[in-house]
């Protein structure tokens, strides 16, 4: 049961095949017999969960209008505020932390007594590609327990894949939902910038953050994606717009689609089992009637470096408040006001985040800003034109998620550059603040490989469109791994 | 590339141990010098993007709405005294 979908899941309980309270137990069961293994989850909310499945059971036997999500167990994040349930961010600086407040995701989610299953691990603070930077542990690849299940989501990802809940939240600010979805062999979405509300995400990088859905199929992200979207007052960067619903976008028809193969991450660097999989998904897409062109991003080499600069430099500032005074851990080195800071920063950031801090501290630095800082801000400016272009020419642009499958645990960690070059191919969207989904696309040593299709700014529905077209001619999501 | 990396750790109110210094100064100096890749970019008309899409300013009607709850609130500080947040003394 716990391995259907959330739109599987909601025929049966319209139907009266099953209740949300035997679904959340089927999920807990999961999360007992294999969370030894996996390790996704940083804090479980059983509690909390069964109160609000017995409350979807009411509204669904009272026959109301029962909401897509109503009664289904869904896993969120660990780097967004649950009120009353504590939020670490996979830090040792927030071990304690017990919110004041939901996050309005959070809000929106118990307001359609949606049932959250717990806290998922991630990289600390959201920095990592394999949650090998979580202040905790590192979580395992359901696919291969040896391999990472990428990150900074890989808690969320992991959890989906291992059928320890029916969806998942994850956020993204340079791959962290759609890499380790790829990873992971399941759906990863990063909606356009501002179509999501950030408040009670714990910022990492603000003008790249966006929340997204990761889950078993493109149908269950078009049903998460409607339950965030839409603009909130709380968070200035929120866009207001009509959101539409995003179910009437699951049309399965890709014909005429202009199609653009971004050449740049077909190259060097990258796999080739994975080149030869997105090759194969160009000709199905093709078989439906799509026009499937190369396309060149030149200032895609450039992508790496320029968020290396742009996303440390905004975590060295959104940090800052992490010092002891409020919240969080205070070092007991504290003889005054700035060795407490010193101390307490020292304690209670793990090396992943000191080294981002300091980066940023550098860039934004008396005289290094306009070099490094300003610079990126323009070399930002020509990759967001490559995409304007592009998107004159193509309705939807495809390339891998990422340049190879899971690497193994442990074979990059004491190589931080080699692991920011790994983000080449989901970088670039976050930067031009665009919408992508990873979805499953083949297999490579046993693992999977995840294709990426990204659309112009609030294209959410083409981009969906496509996904679930190509979705309807394979079946790589119906492939589960064996815990 | 050379970083005074006691003077970033300083900046930054980090504190950092002597192995962390080292690693850091090596670690740095070959990210930022992968950074300076981008002065093969020309960039000279080019302005700068701080945010993907266009900002601007938002303002809410200026009414009174209730602030989150200060016993949660304070639940989450390190030491408190009389709803405020207490911290090492500052002036002699």
């Amino acid at each position: 049961m716990n391995s259907l979908t959330a739109h599987e899941l909601h025929q049966l309980l319209l139907n009266k095949k099953v209740s949300s309270v035997e679904i959340t137990e089927a999920v807990f069961k999961q999360i007992e017999k294999n969370e030894d293994k996996v390790k996704a989850y940083v804090s479980l909310t059983k509690e909390k969960a069964l109160k609000n499945a017995e409350e979807a059971d009411k509204r669904i036997r009272s026959g109301e209008n029962i909401p897509p999500l109503c009664g289904i167990p869904i896993a969120i994040k660990d780097n967004m505020c649950t009120k009353g349930t504590r939020t670490t961010c996979s830090s040792k600086i927030l071990n304690n932390y017990l919110p004041p407040y939901d996050a309005t995701i959070v809000k929106k989610l118990d307001d359609l007594l949606a049932v959250p299953t717990g806290k998922t691990n991630l990289d600390e603070f959201a920095m990592g590609s394999s949650t090998e930077n979580s202040g905790y542990f590192t979580t395992k690849n359901p696919w291969d327990l040896k391999t990472v299940p990428g990150g900074s989501s890989g808690g969320s990802a992991a959890a989906t894949a291992a059928d320890e809940c029916i969806l998942a939240l994850g956020s993204d600010t340079g791959g962290s939902i759609r890499q380790p979805a790829s990873f992971c062999g399941v759906v990863g979405l990063k909606p356009t910038y501002g179509l999501v509300s950030r408040y009670g995400l714990i910022a990492f990088a603000s003008s790249l953050d966006q929340i997204g859905p990761i889950t078993k199929d493109v149908t269950d992200a078009a049903l998460l994606l409607n339950a965030i979207a839409g603009y909130d007052q709380k968070d200035s960067t929120s866009v207001n717009r009509p959101v539409p619903n995003y179910q009437n976008s699951l049309v399965n028809s890709a014909d005429k689609l202009r199609i653009g193969l971004i050449s740049d991450l077909m190259g060097k660097g990258i796999d080739e089992d994975v080149k030869k999989a997105i090759k194969t998904a160009a000709r199905v897409f093709e078989s439906m009637g799509a026009i499937v062109e190369e396309v060149s991003m030149p200032t895609f080499e450039y992508a790496v470096p320029t968020y290396y600069i742009i996303a440390p430099a905004e975590a060295s500032s959104n940090l800052a408040r992490f010092d002891g005074v409020k919240f969080g851990h205070r070092s007991k080195e504290a003889p005054d006001l700035i060795n407490m800071y010193y101390n307490t920063r020292k304690e209670g950031f793990g090396s992943e985040v000191k080294r981002r801090i300091m980066i940023g501290t550098y860039v934004l630095s008396a005289g290094y800003y306009d070099a490094f800082y300003l610079k990126a801000l323009k070399a930002r400016t020509l990759i967001k034109q490559d995409f304007e272009k592009a998107f004159k020419r193509f309705d939807i642009l495809i390339s891998p998620t990422a340049p190879s499958v899971a690497f193994k645990i442990g074979e990059k960690a004491n190589d931080p550059l080699s692991m920011y070059l790994s983000d080449i191919a989901t970088i670039p969207v976050n930067l031009a603040g665009l919408p992508a989904i990873s979805l499953p696309c083949g297999f490579s040593k046993g693992l999977p490989i995840g294709l990426q299709i990204i659309g112009d700014a609030f294209a959410e529905e083409k981009t969906l469109q496509a996904a679930f077209a190509y979705e309807q001619h394979t079946d790589w999501h119906k492939k589960r791994p064996k815990l | 590339m050379k970083i005074d990396v006691e003077h970033i750790a300083r900046l930054a109110r980090l504190g950092l141990t002597e192995q962390e210094k080292k690693l850091y100064g090596d670690q740095l100096s070959r990210i930022l010098g992968h950074a300076e890749e981008l002065n093969k970019l020309k960039t000279d008309n080019v302005a700068p993007t701080t945010h993907a899409i266009p900002m601007k300013n938002v303002f809410r009607e200026d009414k009174a709405i209730p602030c989150e709850d200060t016993e949660a609130i304070l639940r989450n500080a390190p030491a408190e005294e009389s709803n405020m947040f207490l911290v090492p003394r500052i002036i002699e």
